[in-house]
């Protein structure tokens, strides 16, 4: 079970909103890379964001770039699940890559600040704030199964090899 | 049932009947990654403890941050360096271009799959290779395995009829198309390109195309590979690379979109998003500072032609500086010998090295507070060019050189 509270963010959320180029020069420098996560979309959410919280996006969130620094600054943040109406499908698959999971749900029924309690297991997130009971889509058995082990590296540490 | 390009490639590379929604492993014929997203790459790759697959079909780009502009990423330049000598996979140095175009240029083959941890690595559906972005993770599992796993898209076919007008190119057609369906209008599908305009249409111009597939979401963009895609590999020198491909006729594709290009006109995607396009014309007034001719969009010695045919014997506005970006080393002594480059800097322009340029917000162009640019590359998202306070427009080269001219946007036909 998943707790925290929800960041909210509007469409197309872009990788140069979460962690812009301009500081391309800082990623071989993750703990100072991750001072800047979604920076260009709200220049305070480093310093409210706490351990557990979810970021709430809207339509095609994580557009643009292949960055993996992209979720995973977000991850750094402690972000424990992004939720979105739709998410870009490179970043899909780099989230999931790194072990951070993106439902996809309505977003318009949560506000920015609600309390959420999510299920990864029966696929079920509590608005606690509203009330307000959402489901999510399912993940793919593949990337559930990269997820289940913390991410694609891990899972071909252990694996040796990608199943399907 | 007939198959997709996309259906056709991945089934051929996973042994098997690929059909759209199937997960399927596929081999892959081509890995790369470049400067910014290398260095994550290389770390996550010797985290896992595999070695490479194949070495002579991995590519390391020096592209991003070319020559470096920080200590930084001189450093992650030099890991990238020190990576290629242990392990024998390729080196391509800062100087040598922009990776999609070398990819084009030497590399990348029809029936082939390639990725490359760079978004704009469906450049090289233009020649008929199932060509798609992914991250450091998923390409460090193809350097070490030689094969990942893929979701077979959907495939949107993208009719195009009638012929492209005087001032009126490739980049247009795309920018269109991405203002008709929307920046997330072909999230994870393929769009297959097909029609009469589509036969007549460069490799240059494919290219330019398939490099903007992902802005509409796309995982892939394919032409079929025909007596063009033959002809420019012959002129890279790879002739025997060369095999015909095409979707079969009776297909199965998941919607239909036509479109006229005799009707199309100069266009022109606004701030900040790729699918806010109008005409050239209905912005003309619009105040610019810059204007960046080049990158993997729009940097080939035909866009180059272009620009040039437009700029030789006049000046740049005094109001705006001009930057010429040559998208290869190749491109660059092809623009030198044909004259190109001395029209440009006669015409008050700046040459920047083979490379990325000032696309992303690195160096070599950043934007002032409030400034707005006119760029042939691909993305106009906030912060792009490295100031969220500044506004990005994105038109074809015809259209940037005729703005260069007058310090506006300006429709090039005013001009031509």
């Amino acid at each position: 079970m998943l707790q925290g509270k929800a960041h909210k963010f509007g469409d197309s959320i872009s990788t140069d909103h979460i962690i812009p180029g301009r500081y391309a020069h800082l990623r071989s420098n993750l703990p100072e890379l991750a001072r800047h996560v979604l920076e260009d979309a709200d220049v305070n959410f480093v310093n409210k964001v706490k351990e557990g919280d979810f970021v709430v996006g809207g339509n095609n969130f994580g557009l643009g770039s292949s960055r993996e620094h992209a979720p995973l600054v977000i991850k750094m943040a402690g972000v424990s699940a992004i939720l979105a109406k739709s998410v870009a499908r490179i970043f899909f698959r780099n989230a999931i890559n790194l072990g951070l999971p993106v439902l996809i749900c309505d977003t318009d029924k949560i506000n920015d600040g609600d309390e959420l309690e999510i299920d990864l297991a029966t696929g079920t997130i509590k608005d606690i704030t509203n009330g307000c009971e959402l489901t999510f889509g399912k993940i793919p058995d593949v990337m559930l199964a990269i997820l289940d082990e913390g991410g694609l590296i891990p899972y071909i540490q252990k694996h040796g090899d990608i199943k399907i | 049932m007939g198959k997709t390009l996309a259906e056709k490639i991945l089934s051929e590379k996973s042994g098997g009947d690929a059909k759209a929604g199937d997960i399927v492993i596929a081999k892959v014929d081509l890995a790369f990654v470049q400067d910014t997203t290398g260095p994550l790459t290389v770390r996550q790759f010797q985290t896992s403890g595999m070695s490479l697959a194949n070495p002579e079909r991995t590519v390391l780009f020096i592209d991003h941050a070319a020559p470096s502009p920080n200590a930084n990423l001189s450093n992650d330049h030099i890991l990238l360096r020190d990576f290629s000598r242990q392990s024998g996979c390729i080196l391509s140095e800062a100087g040598d271009g922009v990776c999609h175009q070398i990819v084009s240029e030497a590399y990348a083959r029809p029936g082939d799959v390639v990725v490359g941890a760079d978004s704009h690595t469906v450049t090289a559906g233009g020649l008929g290779a199932f060509a798609t972005g992914m991250g450091s993770s998923d390409v460090a599992v193809a350097f070490g395995l030689g094969r990942n796993w893929f979701r077979v898209p959907e495939t949107f076919k993208i009719n195009v009829s009638g012929e492209l007008q005087d001032g009126v190119s490739a980049k247009d057609l795309i920018l269109h198309l991405i203002g008709k369906i929307g920046a997330d209008g072909a999230t994870y599908k393929s769009l297959e390109f097909h029609g009469e305009a589509i036969k007549n249409i460069s490799m240059s111009g494919r290219f330019t195309i398939t490099n903007m597939a992902v802005e509409a979401g796309a995982k892939v963009g394919l032409f079929p590979s025909d007596d063009k895609t033959k002809t420019y590999l012959e002129n890279e020198g790879r002739g025997d690379d060369y095999r015909p491909l095409a979707a079969d006729k009776d297909a199965v594709y998941e919607k239909t979109i036509e479109i006229n290009a005799s009707e199309l006109e100069p266009t022109v995607s606004r701030p900040h998003t790729v699918d806010n396009t109008a005409l050239a014309k209905e912005l003309k007034g619009t105040k610019i500072q810059q204007v960046v001719i080049g990158t993997c969009t729009n940097g080939r010695l035909e866009d180059l032609e272009l620009a040039a045919g437009i700029l030789k014997d006049k000046k740049s506005a005094g109001n705006v500086r001009l930057i010429i970006a040559p998208a290869s080393r190749r491109v660059l002594l092809d623009a030198i010998s044909a004259g190109y480059i001395a029209e440009f800097v006669e015409a008050g322009a700046i040459i920047l090295p083979p490379g990325c340029g000032p696309c992303l917000g690195l160096h070599q162009g950043a934007l002032g507070d409030g400034e707005a640019c006119l760029s042939t590359a691909n993305r106009n998202f906030e912060g792009r060019m490295g100031n969220p306070k500044s506004f990005i427009y994105l038109a074809s080269p015809a259209t940037a050189a005729a703005s260069a001219l007058t310090g506006e946007i300006t429709d090039p036909r005013e001009v031509i």
